[in-house]
């Protein structure tokens, strides 16, 4: 495949990882994921002022640098690496991607404050029981929403929300920008198991101002699916710079492991689970790309492209994080190396955005649909 | 006494003693430890034990002269068939009963056998393992914790690491060194209260957040002589022993069984198709896949069992061991899939306590490739002792 970096872009891959490798480090980040709120407001602004991050995938009237899914995978990759659970991926990929394609001056107003860094914006679209069931109704005033959301990530840190509901009247998806303070909002938050954040929603008669509707009632599904893919290619970049870590960290761990009287690095059983992880990562990273590159396609070029990638990228997730512990052996079984915290990152990356059984699925039914 | 008439008593006798409650899965801390600092939340776990122990049920192929049950193997196969057929969880979890047990029964002195193993039955001495070191893991017989002759007693100093559950034991089985000379023939076999001056025990936390591990020191240890298991020196055979027993009563106990919970999730969260199956035919067939592999190694365990009943260690117990990490690892994550978007929550969420419990779980199967013997260990062993391949360490 052709696919070159651009100087800018090699910058800001730059400029990102020499920023974390100071400023992220894991002890500090133990801490700030175990304390509240849980994730670093100050560094965000920083990453809008001296880096100019949270726009470098936006759109240049609303105050971004003008990139696009190449910029949000450099970041996402970096991020992965240092394990960044501040939420670029929800805010700048997810909610900037649906803001970005939605008409009307208040979409891009909030896009300009995400971009600065004063809004932190984030989608909640699943619910308990799969589908839209959440409920939005006309009123004199506006709108009132009536339903629940499940594992909202970031939410707890947001201020609005993107919320899926269905118009009464119409068959398909609409989207609704919730402020955070909203009347009738109420989130019940915890933590995920890799260290982040998330909240299950309930709103019980939210009411909404006329403008909180994105686009036209009933029309949003296929923004919603788009937005759904650009999620899998972007966790799927971040995975690229998990799988790296975890990769560097058991080579030198295995290095420096002696037992019967070698490093263990020596053993041929040893050697090629290594290659067989890096030979995972590779696969994963050509998909990745690919996946990133075709986000722009048509919508199944696009479908396509992004299953394969979610497929190869989470059978090398699971590949590569269990063999690290094993290859750790009870080392990798502790809280105490950053390891385990990499491992449980790349396990939910694995079922973010639909397993690998939806991808298969969907991959095979679209295949089809072609022959 | 025929095998029809012990059945009969057997049934009847569980119908009277095995508590309802008892029959359900089993979550982490009504595990039966026993132990002088057992807990028992729910007091039938306790009554359980007690009623089992009292007939020698818990090691019921042990002599009764020890407390033990004395069945032969076709007696003890009948009982954990019912057992089974009753869904009933074990009556004792036990380091005692799977690994030192054994050992004692071929090595120990009748002195140490008459001491140690009736409480062993009882629950009453819940032991921890001492064998790993920092630096002497996959590579046991390099270990170096030292226990030196100071005329009536053995003085013990050195480092132990991962000793699962050794700050709630009340005794450790230990290897230590007692001939620097030579690497496998300086080792030996010692048994030591936990209570010791000189002991002393660090937690370490795992992934799955609770902290079962223990750093365990020992520092100046003062250890009875007669608390020295086997010959001086001759502690490797030993170790190596308790190593198949405990490959394969570890397997054993720690094994699936709870298929028919990751169906009715995958139910829930799938839905039914018009013949009553779960609708989805990917997930269907993982776990039709997976019930088969356990099914299969519960066959090849129950064929290990019946050897070491007629007195051999197993040399399939290798070959147990890595199937039934295999097979639990596959388990939860089939689990884990079937919770969907529960399975990411952690302290504090939502969700039943009980999708919390099955994802440390899944993280502690991790485990599962890596204690008692990684499975990169148990091939070279199935390689070299199975097989005749050639090959050093
Ligand atoms: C959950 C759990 C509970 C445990 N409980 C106890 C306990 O109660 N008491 C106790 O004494 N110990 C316990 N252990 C320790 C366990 O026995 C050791 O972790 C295990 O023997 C591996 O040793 P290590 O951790 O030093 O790994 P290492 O030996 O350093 O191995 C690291 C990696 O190298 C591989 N490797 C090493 N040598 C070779 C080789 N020759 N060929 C190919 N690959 C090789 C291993 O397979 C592993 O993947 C426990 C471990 C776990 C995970």
């Amino acid at each position: 495949m052709n696919f070159e970096l651009d100087m800018a872009q090699c910058l800001l891959r730059d400029n990102l990882d020499n920023f974390l490798a100071r400023q992220y480090r894991f002890e500090a980040r133990r801490q700030i994921v175990l304390g509240e709120p849980g994730w670093q407001p100050t560094l965000w602004r920083r990453f809008a002022d001296e880096l100019g991050l949270l726009g470098a995938g936006l759109p240049e009237q609303a105050g971004g640098s003008g990139g696009g899914a190449i910029e949000h995978m450099l970041v996402m990759e970096a991020f992965g690496k240092a394990l960044v659970v501040e939420p670029y991926l929800e805010c700048c990929v997810l909610a900037a991607g649906v803001l970005a394609r939605s008409p009307g001056d208040a979409a891009t107003a909030l896009l300009a404050r995400i971009a600065e860094g004063s809004a932190i914006v984030v989608p909640a679209w699943s619910e308990p029981v799969g589908g839209v069931a959440t409920q939005a109704r006309r009123t004199p005033d506006g709108w009132q929403l009536d339903g629940r959301k499940a594992v909202a990530v970031a939410a707890p840190w947001a201020t609005h929300l993107i919320v899926s509901a269905q118009v009464e009247g119409t068959t398909g998806t609409s989207l609704f920008v919730v402020p955070r303070q909203a009347q009738g909002l109420a989130l019940q938050s915890y933590p995920t198991i890799d260290g982040r954040r998330a909240a299950d929603l309930e709103c019980a008669g939210l009411a909404l101002t006329a403008e909180a509707l994105l686009g036209t009632a009933g029309a949003s599904q296929a923004l919603l699916e788009q937005m759904l893919d650009e999620g899998a290619a972007a966790v799927c970049a971040e995975a690229l710079g998990v799988m790296a870590r975890l990769h560097a960290d058991t080579l030198a761990y295995v290095c420096e492991r002696r037992q019967f009287g070698q490093a263990i690095a020596g053993f041929q059983v040893i050697q090629h689970r290594l290659v067989a992880m890096h030979l995972k990562i590779e696969l994963a990273r050509a998909a990745t790309v690919f996946a990133s590159l075709s986000l722009s396609k048509t919508a199944r070029e696009r479908a396509l492209a992004v299953s394969t990638a979610k497929v190869t990228v989470a059978e090398a997730c699971r590949f590569v994080a269990q063999n690290a512990v094993q290859l750790h052996g009870g080392m990798g079984m502790t809280d105490e190396l950053p390891l385990g915290s990499y491992f449980k990152r790349a396990t939910a990356i694995e079922r973010e955005f639909g397993d690998v059984d939806h991808h298969l699925r969907r991959h095979a039914r679209l295949e089809r649909v072609a022959a | 006494m025929s095998d029809e008439v012990f059945t009969r008593d057997l049934c009847s006798w569980l119908d009277a003693n095995l508590p309802a409650s008892l029959c359900t899965a089993m979550p982490e801390d009504e595990i039966p430890w026993g132990g002088s600092r057992g807990r028992f939340p729910n007091p039938d776990t306790r009554r359980w034990m007690d009623a089992m122990a009292a007939r020698g049920w818990t090691a019921p192929t042990w002599p009764r002269m020890y407390g033990g049950g004395g069945l032969d193997a076709t007696r003890a196969a009948i009982l954990q068939q019912e057992l089974r057929r009753r869904g009933a969880r074990p009556a004792l979890f036990s380091f005692g009963l799977w690994m030192l047990g054994p050992v004692l029964l071929e090595y120990g002195s009748e002195a140490q056998k008459q001491r140690f193993l009736p409480p062993i039955v009882r629950g009453e001495a819940r032991w921890c393992q001492g064998y790993s070191e920092p630096d002497a893991g996959s590579d046991l017989a390099s270990l170096r914790t030292k226990a030196v002759d100071a005329g009536d007693h053995w003085r013990v100093d050195g480092r132990k690491i991962w000793t699962s559950y050794a700050d709630e034991a009340d005794w450790i089985f230990c290897l230590v060194r007692t001939d620097t000379g030579r690497k496998h023939g300086g080792i030996s076999f010692l048994l030591i209260d936990m209570k010791s001056p000189g002991i002393s025990t660090r937690p370490i936390r795992l992934i799955s957040g609770s902290s079962p591990f223990c750093e365990t020191f020992f520092d100046d240890v003062a250890v009875p002589k007669e608390h020295l298991v086997g010959p001086l020196n001759g502690g490797w055979e030993i170790a190596r022993k308790l190593l198949q027993y405990e490959r394969q009563n570890v397997a054993a106990a720690g094994f699936g069984g709870e298929l028919k919970r990751i169906e009715a999730r995958a139910r829930q969260l799938f839905g039914i198709d018009a013949q009553g199956r779960i609708a989805d035919a990917a997930l269907r067939e993982r776990i039709a896949h997976a019930d088969m592999y356990e099914y299969a190694t519960r066959l090849t365990m129950q064929r290990a069992q019946r050897e070491v009943d007629a007195g051999q260690a197993s040399s399939a117990s290798s070959v147990v061991k890595y199937a039934a990490a295999h097979a639990n690892q596959q388990h939860y994550e089939l689990m884990i899939e079937t919770l969907g978007y529960e399975g990411l929550g952690w302290q504090g969420a939502p969700y039943e306590t009980e999708s919390l419990e099955q994802t440390r779980k899944w993280l502690r199967s991790k485990g599962n490739s890596i204690e008692g013997g990684t499975s990169e260990i148990n091939l070279n062993v199935i390689a070299r002792r199975v097989l005749g391949l050639p090959g050093g360490a």
